[in-house]
């Protein structure tokens, strides 16, 4: 009886099994051995080129751009979200009149995909049919060129992250906000704390897990940004706002080498790993 | 006084935030058919960059047919792959148990760009590159650490007792799953396909790399392409009217399925 359950739990769990080993375990490996072959999009497999992918992305012109455009990139992004996402999620924790509303409104841009969101935004800030320019104008000013310059189009892009992530963040710190017992926030009136001080002293040490979570999840969705750039800005004006994986992406099909896109793979996906052992690392010490 | 003046500060900053929140989206909504020189509606209210989106390419049909091929079969993939293994997560004990599923949580780990290089190229080996199916297998992929994690929790969740009673009357693990587990965990059910559908129905890049012919393209690569059509003039009706059709469906079941959303969340808090 117990032998047959031992079997029978492997043969429920053997789809995943299987399914993980060939789809996810396999291309890991096969990552690795691309990143050290010369390996062209057509012609395939062409024998190993070690150290030659590695020792070409530090050569690539593009690669410390683009490394400091998405460090550069993820910080506004994070400060922002995580800032206003707060806000939002404190707006609606209180059960008042209207807050239905407003959280709905405040959610219903996360339902959207992200390339529907920058397609949106492609033509919101369009001087062809964008409402942004009639408005401006409207007021007595100049037009503005949104996706023109590199400031212009790193900041559109940022607008339209935020619009689109705020209310997904709202909801995990206002599940985290929700979880804080009323009383502690009783006791803090009674010993004589103030609104911003119960905030300080209270909601943001008591809120610290879902910071902890968002942060993570923005940290990261911000590192691997591709749609909303190759969408918005295709990396333009002048290649300023080309982020890595749009790199990887430019390596191994506008410029036909798989090779150098793994290699590009290889090191973002180390880069990764180390950065979130060192986030739960720092968040499980202070906790 | 001071709380009335409170209140009113309240509702303006609400207020106002919410306006710019739903601005983009009305707006979306209104460009798509209202007129203007830039697009294929030059006169009146009206449908007409729709109807450019139905002739554009493959056409918006075709295009509509893939997108719901490919989302419905990821959620197929997905809600078989995580119900039999959050099944036996949950109620077995085997070899290698705690391996697979930690492997199965390392997905998350590993960002997608460098997953579809290597996957790129064994899709070509299998016969699967520039298929739907194929697609539909790796969107799967992604889907799996949040399936499996949410189905194994539901089950954890039902009371043993039911089983083993129905274990007495002579029912095998499979009676089960199938008679009594699966009415058991169906909100974990909803939330798990709601998601897998949202994750494929919008999904970009992995159908940007995987596949290449116009005519089994799906609608947010379609769309994109769209604005590169006709020797570099955009059509940015066509491109809002795409917008509106991708973003419906989402919309209409964030309308009826709220509650499962949260809960989505909430296990992605636990999770962290």
């Amino acid at each position: 009886m117990r032998h047959s359950r031992k079997l029978a739990g492997a043969l429920y769990a053997a789809p995943v099994a299987v399914f993980v080993l060939v789809f996810f375990v396999a291309p890991l490996l096969l990552v690795g051995r691309m990143s050290a072959s010369d390996w062209p999009l057509l012609a395939g497999d062409r024998g190993i080129n070690l150290p030659a992918n590695y020792e070409g992305i530090a050569d690539n012109p593009l690669f410390w751009p683009a490394v400091g455009f998405t460090l550069k990139y993820t910080g506004i992004v994070v400060v922002l979200l995580i800032g206003l996402s707060l806000l939002l999620a404190l707006i609606v924790a209180d059960r008042r009149k209207g807050t239905g509303f407003f959280r709905s409104a405040y959610f219903l841009p996360t339902t959207l995909g992200l390339a529907s969101a920058s397609l949106l935004f492609f033509g919101f800030y369009s001087p062809a049919i964008g409402p942004l320019d009639p408005m401006l104008e409207a007021l007595g000013l100049e037009p503005v060129s949104w996706l023109g310059t590199p400031t212009a189009a790193l900041w559109s892009t940022v607008v339209l992250i935020v619009w689109k992530f705020a209310g997904f963040f709202m909801i995990i710190l206002l599940v985290g906000l929700q979880s804080i017992p009323p009383d502690v926030y009783e006791a803090a009136r009674l010993d004589g704390a103030g609104r911003m001080q119960s905030f300080w002293h209270v909601t943001v040490p008591l809120l610290r897990p879902a910071l902890g979570l968002v942060l993570i999840l923005s940290v990261t969705g911000s590192l691997l940004a591709f749609d909303q750039f190759f969408i918005l800005t295709k990396g333009g004006p002048d290649n300023s706002t080309v982020t890595v994986v749009q790199l990887i992406y430019r390596e191994a099909f506008q410029r036909f080498d798989l090779g150098a896109a793994a290699a590009i793979s290889v090191v973002v996906l180390a880069a990764l790993l180390v950065l979130n052992i060192v986030q739960f690392r720092a968040l499980r010490k202070d906790a | 006084m001071s709380t009335r003046l409170w209140s009113t500060s309240y509702y303006v900053l609400a207020g106002g935030l919410a306006v710019l929140f739903l601005f983009p989206l009305v707006w979306t909504g209104y460009a798509s058919v209202a007129p203007h020189g830039a697009t294929n509606q030059q006169d009146g209210f009206g449908f007409g960059n729709y109807a450019s989106l139905l002739d554009y390419d493959a056409g918006l049909l075709r295009y509509l047919w893939n997108s719901t091929y490919v989302s419905v079969l990821t959620v197929a993939l997905t809600l078989a792959l995580s119900i039999a293994g959050g099944y036996a997560f949950a109620r077995f004990t085997f070899r290698g148990k705690d391996t697979l599923f930690l492997l199965t949580l390392a997905i998350l780990m590993v960002p997608y760009s460098t997953l579809l290089i290597p996957l790129y190229s064994m899709l070509g080996d299998l016969g699967l590159r520039n298929t739907l199916a194929g697609l539909a297998l790796v969107l799967t992929l992604y889907q799996l650490p949040f399936a499996v994690f949410m189905m194994r929790i539901s089950f954890e969740a039902v009371p043993k007792e039911i089983e083993e009673s129905a274990m007495c009357d002579g029912a095998g693990t499979f009676g089960v799953l199938t008679r009594i587990m699966l009415f058991a965990v169906w909100p974990g059910l909803i939330t798990v396909g709601l998601f897998s559908f949202l994750a494929a129905w919008n999904d970009f890049i992995a159908p940007l790399i995987l596949i290449s012919s116009a005519d089994k393209a799906v609608l947010p690569v379609a769309i994109a392409n769209l604005r590169q059509q006709s020797m570099g003039a955009v059509d940015f009706g066509a491109t809002q009217a795409g917008v509106v059709v991708m973003a419906l469906p989402c919309l209409v079941l964030f309308a009826l399925l709220q509650r499962h959303y949260v809960r989505g969340f909430m296990s992605g808090a636990i999770k962290g």
